[in-house]
């Protein structure tokens, strides 16, 4: 399967059915992707495909044939990660990539509490996250 | 996973043509959005190993007003349907029903089209499709068939669909009136639904009704929907006796009929329907 990874096309062998998130982590190496439950409701292994922000635990890696993917490791400089390290936005930290992904996401001017509805955090109560991207919404450095 | 994938076969047809000829060949599962189908992958329940994946047909997207009919291709996502100007303009029950769907990362990936053919009696774009009267077009290498929405479902999570045919479009005629909806879940995102109900306040006074999540199929209620023509009252004794809640791991029978109830109560008085 061919396809566009954080702006390098690549190429893998794997079963068509095999999830996008096993391939970004085993056959990509890149395992910043984590996988919470498995089942769509975390958030935590949120990619982006042509874009849009979808749960690659839900994606078989040959529908993203051709595709553009971003995974968290494609988002490096991006100022929400400054953003969330100012606000402590993280405790544990398993969910920081899905919602760093998913925040990127965000339409202008669109609530952050729903372009983050899909990603769940049990650590932090949510409180900083938001701030954070709060803060991107009003254009901060 | 606890099921080995590597064992599943896919087929992966360009367009419409080559995907209906696999299909009259052998069957196969067809894949969409794959928003339940890894779940139950992951879980270990799925029984098929031979899918058809329809990601690369065009023919299955879009959504366009044609002859005052809107058309949605089955391929089209909720995300989609949520932000399209056209739903908004000529179908806004719809538009609110798809934005109410899981969150953003659901929303882009599950479609029309699997919300029909998985057949969940919570599947939230139903009620919506079942008040407006909906048209499902059905396409297999023998030709089209256009079945109405209240002949799709022949039982829970069962439809008319032929092994060899696939959903290709929906077409609704802009239903005339106010459109309602209101999902209850155990909150807002990510929640399956334990009660929602898509209504329509005529210009004449009636209306019509269908639930989500309260029997094996999302219908209209026409019994509820003469009753709450006199009273609001007889319309929930009425509700009682038409639609079938369980209990399952999601809610109770009796709580279902309660909020059944209330959102049928709330309906009519935010519509300015009888006392």
């Amino acid at each position: 399967v061919r396809f566009t990874l954080n702006g390098r096309p690549v190429e893998v062998e794997a079963p068509p059915m095999k999830r996008l998130l096993d391939v970004v982590r085993e056959e990509c190496g890149l395992t910043g992707t984590k996988e919470g439950c498995g089942e769509g409701e975390c958030g935590a292994c949120t990619v982006l495909v042509d874009g849009a922000p979808v749960n690659s635990c839900l994606v078989p890696v040959a529908q993203v044939r051709g595709r553009e993917v971003v995974t968290i490791e494609g988002l490096a400089g991006h100022p929400l990660l400054e953003r969330f390290a100012r606000e402590g936005a993280a405790q544990c930290g398993f969910c920081i990539p899905g919602m760093v992904v998913a925040a990127s996401a965000r339409a202008p001017g669109e609530d952050p509490r729903r372009a983050l509805a899909g990603n769940l955090c049990r650590c932090t109560g949510y409180t900083a996250i938001l701030r954070a991207v709060e803060d991107a919404e009003e254009g901060e450095p | 996973v606890r099921s080995a994938v590597s064992t599943l076969d896919l087929a992966t047809p360009r367009d419409l043509g080559e995907a209906l000829a696999l299909l009259a060949e052998a069957p196969r599962t067809p894949l969409a959005g794959c928003t339940d189908l890894y779940v139950a992958l992951n879980a270990g329940t799925l029984a098929a190993t031979r899918f058809l994946d329809l990601s690369a047909l065009d023919e299955l997207r879009g959504i366009a007003l044609a002859n005052g009919r809107l058309v949605i291709g089955a391929m089209t996502t909720h995300a989609e349907i949520e932000r399209s100007p056209l739903v908004a303009e000529a179908f806004p029950l719809l538009a609110r029903a798809a934005a109410e769907i899981g969150g953003p990362q659901i929303r882009h990936r599950g479609t029309l089209g699997g919300n029909l053919v998985n057949g969940s009696p919570a599947g939230d774009l139903l009620p919506p499709l079942a008040v407006a009267e909906a048209t499902i077009v059905l396409e297999s290498a023998r030709g089209e068939r256009r079945v109405a929405y209240r002949d799709f479902f022949t039982g829970y999570r069962a439809t008319v669909l032929a092994a060899d045919e696939l959903v290709r479009a929906v077409e609704v005629a802009p239903p005339a009136g106010a459109g309602w909806y209101r999902k209850v879940g155990t909150r807002a995102a990510q929640a399956i639904t334990k009660v929602a109900l898509a209504a329509i306040r005529e210009s004449g006074g009636g209306c019509r009704l269908a639930f989500g999540s309260v029997g094996p199929t999302v219908t209209r209620h026409p019994r509820t929907e003469a009753a709450l023509a006199a009273s609001v009252a007889e319309a929930q004794r009425v509700l009682g006796e038409e639609i079938r809640p369980i209990d399952d791991l999601r809610s109770t029978a009796e709580y279902r009929l309660a909020v059944a109830r209330n959102l049928m109560a709330r309906f009519a008085a935010e519509t300015g329907g009888a006392a």
